[in-house]
């Protein structure tokens, strides 16, 4: 499983960063990028998908089966 | 939800020390020469200030979002959407939807109004203007201030807390956000009561009173032009451990593309970082603690899991959000079978959009630990709020410091509403102890 951050959707809410700050950084105007190349460590799937879940401006994709 | 008793007066505690946000002139009502008959039919006839809506606004916002969207003949003719897909709708269509008035009035009396950026500006020039502030808004930056708002909500509650009852609105929750944005502005927080009273002519009495509001926006403008008169001496009035550079600062030295800012621009961020952070969150506050005092079971679950908070504080602001904004028809345009017409204005209800069943099972619920809440409280799309990160630290800080101290209190009286766009309780009698 990956995450991806569509920066062209996001408008920097952090509720990304809030609940999965393993997964998402800010950048110094507060918008989210995936850490590293957004693969999900074993037992943070939940938390991915509660990013998802929560970020206004659906900007937060989880890619199933990227690996 | 009824969150007051219909018709209860909204003054403030009588009690509450001399700089309640009472206006001088008119008092609470505005302008009695403004006619505003009571409202029969919300769909045809909808007035946001009438004392219902004031008071009681879900079921209201509940019966307008099955039908088309609600039209109104009153502020020279206004539309108002309820349902959540249709304010995200026009919040994110910037192409006919202009932020350059963001408030209704009887008539629309500036043109050009006074700008406020990024509040009021749009595309393409919005993203300079909001980018200039984002980094002092950032999580990071924000959690620098986390001990202060911690210090100051305990110094509240000092105060207090041995009479076993306060007014949770007067005493404790309008004081913490001011404090914090006078430190970050790099102004005096001995001048906090001038601020709210500024701010009450502005956003309350102002919209149904022009010369108030006019004379307050200009003296706030006056105060700015001082301050930065000061720095230009090289002298400030600032907290000497305060943030450097402050806000001030950062709009004084502020450019774009090589240009400096024009004054107009420099007094317009510096008037709505000073607007748009204090009433708010004294209002998200002060619902939180309404909604925990009335309801001991999330109460309790609370105080018992605070790892709950974060989601927790979400789900207050997705019920009780406390701002609506507007936005003005820039190009003739149809919504939902709506012609929507150049210069018309539109009411933009963040707080209705956050009840909308269809995005929000079970709506009118506080649901503590909601998985999937894209609320909008802080708006959505290009104008996101500067301060969210801000409103969010100082709210979960209010309650956590709250809880730690009174974990057991409840409402004892009337709960009376801010008039306006900001909602919020701006009385709150609770007992303790
Ligand atoms: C719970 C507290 C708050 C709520 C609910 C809130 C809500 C909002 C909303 C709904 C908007 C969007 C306006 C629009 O779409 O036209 C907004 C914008 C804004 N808010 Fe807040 N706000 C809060 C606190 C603050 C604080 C503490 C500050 C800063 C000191 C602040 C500064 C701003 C600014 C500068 C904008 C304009 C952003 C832009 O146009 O890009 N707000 N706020
Ligand atoms: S929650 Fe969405 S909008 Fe907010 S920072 Fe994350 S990706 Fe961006």
């Amino acid at each position: 499983m990956k995450v991806r951050v569509d920066p062209e959707r996001c408008e920097g809410h952090s509720r990304c960063h809030a609940l999965a700050p393993e997964l998402f950084a800010l950048d110094d105007i507060g918008n989210a990028t995936a850490i590293g190349d957004g693969r999900v460590p074993p037992g943070l799937e939940e938390k991915a998908r509660l990013a998802v879940a929560n970020c206004p401006e659906y900007a937060v994709e989880i890619l199933e089966d990227a690996g | 939800m009824t969150d007051s008793k219909p018709g209860a007066p909204a003054v403030p505690d009588p009690e509450a020390d001399a700089g309640a946000p009472t206006c001088p002139v008119t008092g609470q009502g505005g302008d009695p020469a403004i006619e505003r008959p009571p409202v029969t039919d919300w769909r045809t006839d909808w007035d946001h200030l009438d004392p219902r809506w004031r008071d009681d606004p879900f079921p209201i916002w509940d019966e307008l979002r099955t039908g088309p969207i609600a039209r109104t003949e009153r502020f020279e003719g206004a539309w108002l959407p309820t349902r959540y897909e249709d304010v995200k709708a026009i919040a994110y269509d910037t192409e006919h939807f202009t932020s350059r008035r963001i408030v209704l009035r009887h008539k629309k009396y500036e043109d050009p109004p006074l700008p406020a950026p990024p509040i009021t500006s749009d595309p393409p020039e919005h993203k300079a203007h909001k980018r200039v502030l984002l980094p002092f808004f950032s999580p990071q930056e924000v959690g620098k201030l986390e001990p202060m708002a911690r210090r100051i909500c305990n110094e509240l509650i000092d105060d207090f807390i041995a009479d076993g009852r306060c007014d949770a609105a007067q005493h404790y929750a309008r004081h913490i956000p001011v404090r914090i944005i006078a430190y970050m502005l790099g102004v005096p927080v001995r001048d906090s009561d001038r601020f709210i009273r500024w701010i009450h002519e502005i956003l309350e009495v102002g919209i149904v009173d022009d010369e108030i509001g006019k004379n307050a926006t200009k003296a706030m403008r006056d105060y700015f032009r001082h301050h930065i008169a000061l720095r230009k001496e090289g002298r400030t009035e600032a907290d000497p451990d305060g943030p450097e550079p402050d806000l001030i600062r950062v709009m004084m030295d502020g450019s774009l593309n090589g240009v400096p800012f024009e004054e107009n621009h420099v007094l317009g961020t510096l008037n709505l970082l000073m607007i748009a952070g204090i009433d708010t969150t004294w209002s998200a506050i002060g619902a939180s603690i309404m909604h925990l005092g009335r309801h001991p079971e999330d109460r309790t679950r609370l105080v018992a899991e605070p790892a709950l908070m974060p989601t927790a504080v979400e789900e207050l602001l997705r019920a009780y959000s406390p701002v609506t904004m507007a936005r003005e028809v820039k190009k003739d345009v149809e919504l939902g079978g709506c012609p929507m017409k150049k210069g018309e204005m539109v009411l933009l209800s963040f707080p209705a959009a956050n009840r909308d069943p269809e995005m929000f099972p079970d709506a009118n619920r506080v649901v503590l630990d909601r998985q999937e809440n894209r609320h909008g409280a802080f708006g959505l799309g290009i104008h996101r709020c500067v301060g969210s990160n801000l409103a969010r630290m100082e709210m979960q800080v209010a309650i956590e410091e709250w809880l730690k101290r009174i974990p057991d209190y409840r409402v004892v009286g009337d709960v009376t509403w801010s008039d306006g766009t900001v909602r919020g309780p701006r009385t709150l009698p609770v007992a303790f102890g």
